[in-house]
């Protein structure tokens, strides 16, 4: 049997925990001096924004539902109720609604920095593949979350993404109907999509929390995408990130006040309030602008299998980007020709979603399929090819040294540090 | 802190340690107001809502209670027990020596000027928040002809005042008013 843990903590209350239950201990090593490269620049924030949007929404939520009601005769009035009659029940919902949006932002800005970065490569695979986890369940998240209000676009979102499942030979129809516990979206449906999007973001919170451990058994990236090789390359977490990241928070928090305060409709659909009427589809049928990418390319395929599975696979790919990047180099800012390709898939996924919010005609539908085939085409054929027929710009020899200029080894780090980091 | 001789020099020593100080001691509250400030709408939406406080008042038709008879309405969600007295009882709780009271508080003073027949209460214990028996006439109302209540045997007379524990205080008199001779406001 393990012995007490030997604490550092001088107060006797801390010690006293500490000795019997580490978690100051572990604070302190994972929070306080963690060893943290030195020349992050802001994209490194977005990971623990998301982190703080995931907070915002729980504790919404929660407040949100002591007033919510999941039964499809009193769902609509019980949110115009939060609206108009609970105290500040207007600034809990609007805060809610376009805390998701933000979530997205945040964490499609955070799965950029990884691609541009390289973060997803050995030996970050592992702490990748979790990410993408958080995604699909942040997505089923926000889908369940869309459908409460019980207006027309909650609705007919829902009809049509459960529907996607009858795609499915054979068993597809029945999946839909397990999925409804009906013949239709009705109460059953309801009921278990409240049930549901209350536990998921727990679950989240599990996910993340492995994210974040294997984040600390491999240690950061950053923005050269060299390893650290030196405590000359790091910086503690504490005070120098804590600081970093509340900058960006106070930015973030603007932004997102900005929506809720000034334009808290600006990113939701009219359509959601008008009542839900399950024999009228509304004349435009669009999911919120997140979804709206993955919506064009499940229209882009003329097969109703096909589409879904595109769908699907296009994030499902993402699984296995660590294999499929052939590249040993993973910062974008030595690898001359990935540097573009990546903005012009970043440019296909934009124009999917630009796609995705219009009518499939014409000029959309060919648009749609051209940026489909690029998102593919990048993931399976560029990258793995690339990898081969890129030439690297040659890598600094350590964080340290890029940062300061070549004069590695100078006074460190309280002194030194504080303005190279500027630099990066 | 391990200052550099640099920094040491730039800032000089005793300074740097009270303006850090002063600038922790300052972020600190700033987070303290800030996060007060975030949770006090989280708080505050747990309040009674607007439509529960505009649920605030009630009109009750006297017209059908004969006398001796009581009945129960609802206001803010608590019972509220209208008692038409007959004359005996009217002039029995009248006529209680204020020695003989638990919580001391004179018949008149619980009923409208003019209308010494009609009682309003609060039907609900002050014990423990159970409600009392004795609206109908077949209830049991108790030695003091008033209410009883079920959970833990205390005993109001008919004007509502406590005469047998355990409950400590008589049973409140909610705001009320007479509109005409046959209706009263609540609330």
């Amino acid at each position: 049997m393990a012995g007490l843990h030997k604490s550092d903590f001088t107060n006797p209350v801390i010690n006293w925990i500490d000795t019997r239950l580490p978690i100051f201990t572990m604070m302190q090593k994972e929070y306080g001096v963690f060893p943290t490269p030195k020349n992050f620049n802001y994209f490194w924030n977005f990971g623990a924004l998301a982190m703080v949007n995931l907070v915002i929404m729980i504790l919404t939520g929660i407040f949100l539902a002591m007033n919510y009601q999941p039964n499809t005769a009193l769902a609509f009035d019980s949110v115009q109720h939060i609206m108009r009659d609970v105290n500040y029940g207007w600034l809990i919902r609007y805060v809610h609604q376009n805390g998701a949006s933000m979530f997205f932002i945040v964490t499609y800005i955070h799965i950029f920095r990884g691609l541009y970065y390289g973060s997803y490569k050995s030996p970050r695979e592992l702490l990748w593949m979790l990410g993408v986890v958080i995604l699909l369940i942040m997505m089923a998240t926000a889908f369940l979350g869309y459908v409460l209000p019980w207006g027309q676009m909650s609705y007919w979102g829902a009809t049509v993404i459960t529907n996607l499942f009858s795609a499915f030979p054979v068993i597809g129809p029945k999946i839909v109907t397990l999925l409804w516990g009906g013949f239709s979206v009705d109460n059953p449906t309801l009921n278990r999509f409240f049930s549901l999007h209350y536990l998921l973001p727990f679950v989240l919170v599990g996910i993340v929390f492995l994210h974040i451990a294997a984040l600390h058994v491999v240690g950061s990236n950053n923005p050269l995408g060299i390893d650290v090789k030196s405590p000359q390359d790091t910086l503690p977490f504490h005070p120098y990130y804590t600081i970093k990241d509340s900058v960006g928070m106070c930015v973030f928090l603007m932004v997102f006040a900005a929506f809720v305060f000034f334009n808290p409709n600006y990113l939701g659909d009219p359509v959601n309030f008008v009542p839900a009427n399950p024999l009228q589809t509304p004349e435009h049928i669009v999911p919120e602008w997140y979804f709206l990418p993955f919506y064009a390319i499940l229209r882009s395929v003329p097969n109703k299998l096909l589409g879904v599975c595109m769908m699907f696979a296009a994030i499902l790919v993402l699984f296995v980007l660590p294999w499929l990047d052939t590249s040993k180099v993973r910062s974008a800012r030595f690898r001359p020709i990935y540097r573009w390709v990546i903005w012009v898939w970043v440019l296909a996924f934009m124009v999917l979603g630009v796609c995705g919010a219009n009518k499939p005609e014409g000029v959309w539908v060919i648009l749609s399929q051209i940026s489909t085939f690029y998102y593919f085409l990048h993931f399976l054929v560029i990258l793995p090819l690339l990898g081969k027929l890129e030439r690297p710009l040659p890598l600094p020899e350590s964080i340290s040294q890029s940062v300061t200029g070549g004069r590695g080894g100078g006074p460190m780090p309280s002194g030194a540090a504080a303005k190279p980091m500027e630099k990066a | 802190m391990a200052d550099s001789p640099a920094t040491t020099a730039a800032h000089g020593h005793a300074a740097d340690v009270t303006k850090r100080d002063f600038l922790q001691l300052i972020t600190a509250a700033g987070a303290a107001i800030g996060s007060a400030a975030i949770a006090w709408p989280l708080i505050d939406s747990m309040n009674p809502s607007k439509d529960v406080l505009a649920l605030s008042s009630i009109d009750v038709d006297l017209t059908p209670i004969v006398a001796g008879q009581g009945i129960t309405v609802v206001w803010q969600g608590k019972p509220i027990f209208v008692r038409h007295r007959t004359d005996e009882e009217t002039k029995t709780a009248q006529a209680t020596p204020l020695s003989q009271l638990l919580d001391p508080q004179t018949d008149k003073a619980r009923v409208k000027p003019g209308h010494d027949q009609w009682v309003v209460l609060i039907g609900i214990c002050t014990h423990l928040g159970c409600v009392p028996l004795g609206n109908k006439p077949s209830d049991p109302r108790g030695e003091y002809g008033g209410w009883f209540c079920p959970c833990h045997g205390s005993q109001y007379d008919a004007s509502g005042r406590v005469r047998r524990g355990p409950a400590p205080t008589n049973l409140p008199v909610p705001p009320f008013a007479f509109t005409t001779d046959t209706k009263i406001k609540i609330g």
